[in-house]
């Protein structure tokens, strides 16, 4: 039998001891790439890992994005951690654990059919011949290479894939320190960037003695526009970061655009042209009518709850760095390249942050605090401040969508159209050519700003979930790609496809009421795919749908669905509002197939963490600028949804043992945001197409 | 200058000495080593930092050393841990109440001192009592359901 292709992280790891290591004490350490980032990964991957080798949770422990120990798994990101991740460490525990009942068969004299593994004993029933991993391990070398041979366990054998355990990192981060921001070296000072006022400012004044002269300072480092200092306790490295900031004068260019509605300037930025996708001729002849509409989405913040840290170490010409970052591997080369060191004198430890959702500063302040480490001799933990966090930190990409539509006298779709304008939605360190870290551009000399280059399709960035699931006959999908980024960019959760899903299912609803059609109803009309078709059901049914059901002028209720990337997990929400002073969301239902399950609260949690998200997103974020400077610096000029603003949310989960596993982090964004616009024009007859739905919103779409 | 202050922090005395301007999470956090009280903004709008002052959920970063003494400072260490967990930090673990848990502590804390004065909390309350604390990972329903399920333990066995 030939072995199916191995994932690529065995590919480019295929060591089976480098995933796998049966320690003195019976205990067992597994090695993944793939990192905490609040989405409960860890114990997602050490369920599958204890599974797949019968061995009890308790007894595994995890070592996540180390760069000395762990596999070079990518990033953590895209939803892909359970896909790839996942399957990585399962088909290794299984070569794994094949291996040890051959050599245990061999050393019993008995046949491998007669063994059975329990938590890592390996015996045969009703005798007293045992043996155990961690007895073979001393003669069984794992340092041989993955073959992908050996077989998985089927769904029918799982005893904990597929339950709810909880999650293992819960208990530091609710009594005490669990963070990067709580680690703690001998000799530790404490680091701050004073980071210019806006993105291309230069530094034209700065008198670095008068702050060396300070209180507890013990370095302040300049280089061209960087400009980073540390202290011997945190508030003296604040009260300096004060200090500088008022001492230092900077010269500004207007470099920002001078609109901040996104459909004013967007589209009119210069762009390049490429076609996502074509299928059938369009049959305009016989189109009975035409519809229109454009879509936007603002620029979107991070917005981390806890600003971004790291610490690092130099000693002797090697520089530890321990990191939030989501690829550790990448992270090591782009600070050795920085810093003209050899990646083998850069190791990058990955230490639990607050939740990133996608590139936000954590590996720009690794940088920071390796440069400050170097310059002052001393280990220095950095810590940005919200400023930081909200201004400097990447955006998720505006973007524009017009989509245009033809129905025939049947008034089903017969012709499709999508054109988007955005500018890349991934500038990760290591993606692509050239450094993306904050201080490598700002410091002297500067690393250039590498040029940008999107995700290309079949997962796509900006393009990703442009291309509807229904069967239109004809459809063209069309990618303006506006290679300028007047504000700094990158990966948000779930890229394009937030903004792609509220277009494509907003124009889907305005063509079902076009035709006086249930909004449902008339998507099932165009869609055959049956895992779709079986979503959409649930949540109708468990949502109490009422065909055709109209709102009361002031309540009402909308739905939204998507396949995240046209091939991971299906989504369909049902939203239901309220509009008084402003926009209210009252409660959400979803329903959701992610294929098979490793932990289904998991899941549950991940999805009503997105749904909450998105909500949030659509109804009041935004990033706003003037001529020089960012705007959105803190919690007051960029607000988020607060708790009494939280919908009763509830999540079905489809049960589908024995389908591949799929990640869902990021697949309730666009159905979300779709589900409340949707619900606003069933409530009032209002149809907003320009995110965020604010209160002046609403009122300019009512005009 | 840095001046001695005396403290009283989860219930034990302790003596620091810093600026009497410095904002008492710093203290908490390198002083005292007690890291499981958060910077999330310096600016008293987010409520990571949250620490019970007389048994009133105050911004730590708001608070400057110098108006500490005299007063009764809890942090997340002092309401549960090594020896035992309070009843809220269970129904978080409970409820898998927590995503990252960045924003839990300062949560914990507020739902703490709302305990203390309302014993069956309404939803409205308990989101007006969370009104300083935000949550990025969109937590909020679970939180609010593992305040209740707390609550509902604490009036079954009020000793806790
Ligand atoms: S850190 Fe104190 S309220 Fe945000
Ligand atoms: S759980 Fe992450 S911010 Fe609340």
């Amino acid at each position: 039998m030939i072995p199916p292709p191995l994932p690529q992280s065995l590919k480019t790891t295929p060591r089976l001891d480098r995933w796998v290591c049966f320690n003195a004490d019976r205990t067992v350490t597994v090695f993944s790439g793939k990192v905490e980032l609040g989405q409960g990964i860890e114990t997602a991957i050490a369920q599958i890992a204890a599974d797949e080798l019968d061995v009890a949770l308790e007894r595994l422990s995890l070592v996540a994005g180390d760069t000395t120990r762990s596999p070079d798994e990518w990033y953590t990101a895209g939803s892909q951690s359970i896909e790839i991740g996942g399957a990585s460490i399962r088909l290794a525990c299984a070569e794994v654990r094949s291996l040890f009942l051959e050599a245990a068969a061999r050393e019993l004299e008995v046949d491998v059919a007669e063994l059975r593994v329990r938590d890592g004993t390996i015996e045969i029933a009703g005798t007293d011949l045992r043996t155990s991993y961690w007895d073979l391990a001393p003669r069984l070398s794992l340092a041989r290479d993955a073959t992908g041979a050996a077989a998985v366990k089927t769904p029918a054998q799982h005893w904990l894939v597929g339950k709810s355990a909880p999650r293992r990192d819960l208990r530091s981060k609710i009594t005490g320190a669990a963070y990067v921001h709580d680690l703690e070296l001998p000799g530790m000072v404490f680091g701050r960037a004073l980071r210019p006022p806006s993105y291309l400012a230069k530094l034209a004044a700065f008198d670095a003695d008068a702050i060396r002269a300070m209180p507890g300072v013990v370095a302040v480092l300049v280089s061209g526009n960087f400009i980073g200092l540390c202290a011997e306790r945190e508030e003296q490295a604040i009260s300096a970061l004060r200090a500088a900031r008022a001492a230092a004068s900077w010269v500004e260019e207007p470099t920002l655009p001078s609109a901040t509605e996104v459909g004013d300037f967007l589209p009119a930025l210069p762009s390049v042209r490429s076609l996502v996708y074509r299928h059938g001729e369009a049959l305009v002849a016989e189109a009975a009518r035409r519809f229109e509409a454009s879509y936007s989405k603002p620029y979107i913040a991070h917005a981390s709850i806890g600003p971004s840290c790291a610490l690092a170490r130099y000693d002797r010409g090697k520089l530890t760095i321990w990191s939030h970052t989501q690829g550790s591997h990448f992270l090591r080369g782009q600070i050795a390249e920085v810093m003209g060191a050899a990646a083998a004198d850069v190791e990058v430890i990955h230490k639990d942050g607050p939740g990133c959702y996608g590139h936000n500063g954590a590996d720009d302040v690794a940088l920071d605090a390796a440069l400050l480490a170097r310059a002052c001799g001393r280990p220095v933990l950095v810590q940005w401040t919200r400023e930081d966090e909200l201004a400097w930190s990447p955006y998720g990409s505006a973007m524009v969508v017009r989509v245009a539509a033809s129905l025939d006298a049947t008034d089903r779709i017969v012709d499709w159209k999508h054109e988007i304008w955005s500018h890349t939605h991934i500038r990760r360190p290591g993606w692509g050519e050239g450094i993306n870290l904050l201080a490598a551009w700002h410091m002297d000399p500067p690393f250039p700003l590498p040029p940008a280059k999107d995700v290309p399709q079949p997962t796509g960035g900006a393009d990703r979930n442009a291309i509807p699931l229904y069967d239109f006959p004809a459809q063209e999908i069309g990618y303006h790609f506006i290679a300028d980024m007047p504000l700094r960019v990158s990966a948000l959760r779930s890229l394009g496809a937030f903004a792609n899903i509220f277009a494509i299912e907003s124009f889907v609803d305005e063509l079902a009421a076009a035709t006086n059609t249930d909004a449902i109803e008339f998507r099932l009309r165009h869609l055959q795919d049956a895992r779709a078709r079986e979503v959409i059901e649930t949540v109708a049914k468990a949502a109490r749908w009422k065909t055709c059901e109209k709102g009361d002028g002031a309540r009402g209720r909308g739905f939204g669905f998507a396949r995240y990337k046209n091939r991971s997990a299906y989504c369909a929400v049902i939203a239901e509002i309220e509009v008084g002073a402003a926009l209210r969301v009252t409660r959400v239902v979803a329903a959701v197939d992610a294929g098979r399950v490793v932990n289904p609260d998991g899941l549950t949690n991940q999805i009503e963490g997105g749904i909450v998200q998105a909500i949030s997103w659509a109804l009041k974020e935004q990033v706003l600028w003037d001529r020089e400077r960012v705007l959105s610096r803190s919690w007051e000029s960029y607000p988020i949804l607060r708790f009494d603003e939280v919908p009763d949310v509830e999540v079905l989960i489809l049960s589908r043992p024995g389908e591949s596993a799929l990640g869902v982090g990021e697949c309730a964004a666009g159905p979300t945001a779709a589900a409340v616009a949707n619900a606003l024009f069933n409530a009032m007859g209002v149809r907003a197409r320009n995110l965020p739905l604010t209160p002046d919103r609403i009122a300019r779409a009512m005009e | 200058m840095a001046e001695t202050f005396k403290l009283r922090v989860n219930g034990r005395d302790c003596e620091v000495q810093a600026e009497p301007a410095t904002p008492l999470l710093y203290i908490l956090r390198n002083d005292l080593k007690l890291k499981g009280t958060r910077f999330g903004c310096g600016e008293a709008q987010c409520g990571a930092c949250n620490v019970l002052l007389d048994g009133n959920a105050v911004p730590s970063c708001d608070t400057p050393l110098w108006s500490v003494p005299g007063h009764e400072v809890t942090t997340i260490e002092g309401i549960g841990g090594e020896s035992g967990l309070h009843p809220l930090q269970q129904a978080f673990i409970d409820e898998q109440a927590i995503q990252c848990g960045y924003c839990i502590d300062g949560i914990i804390i507020s739902a703490v001192a709302l305990l203390r004065r309302e014993r069956d909390p309404s939803n409205t309350q308990i989101a007006a009592a969370l009104d300083r604390n935000l949550c990025r990972c969109g937590t909020h329903v679970r939180i609010l359901r593992a305040i209740r399920a707390a609550a509902r333990a604490m009036r079954a066995s009020p000793k806790t």
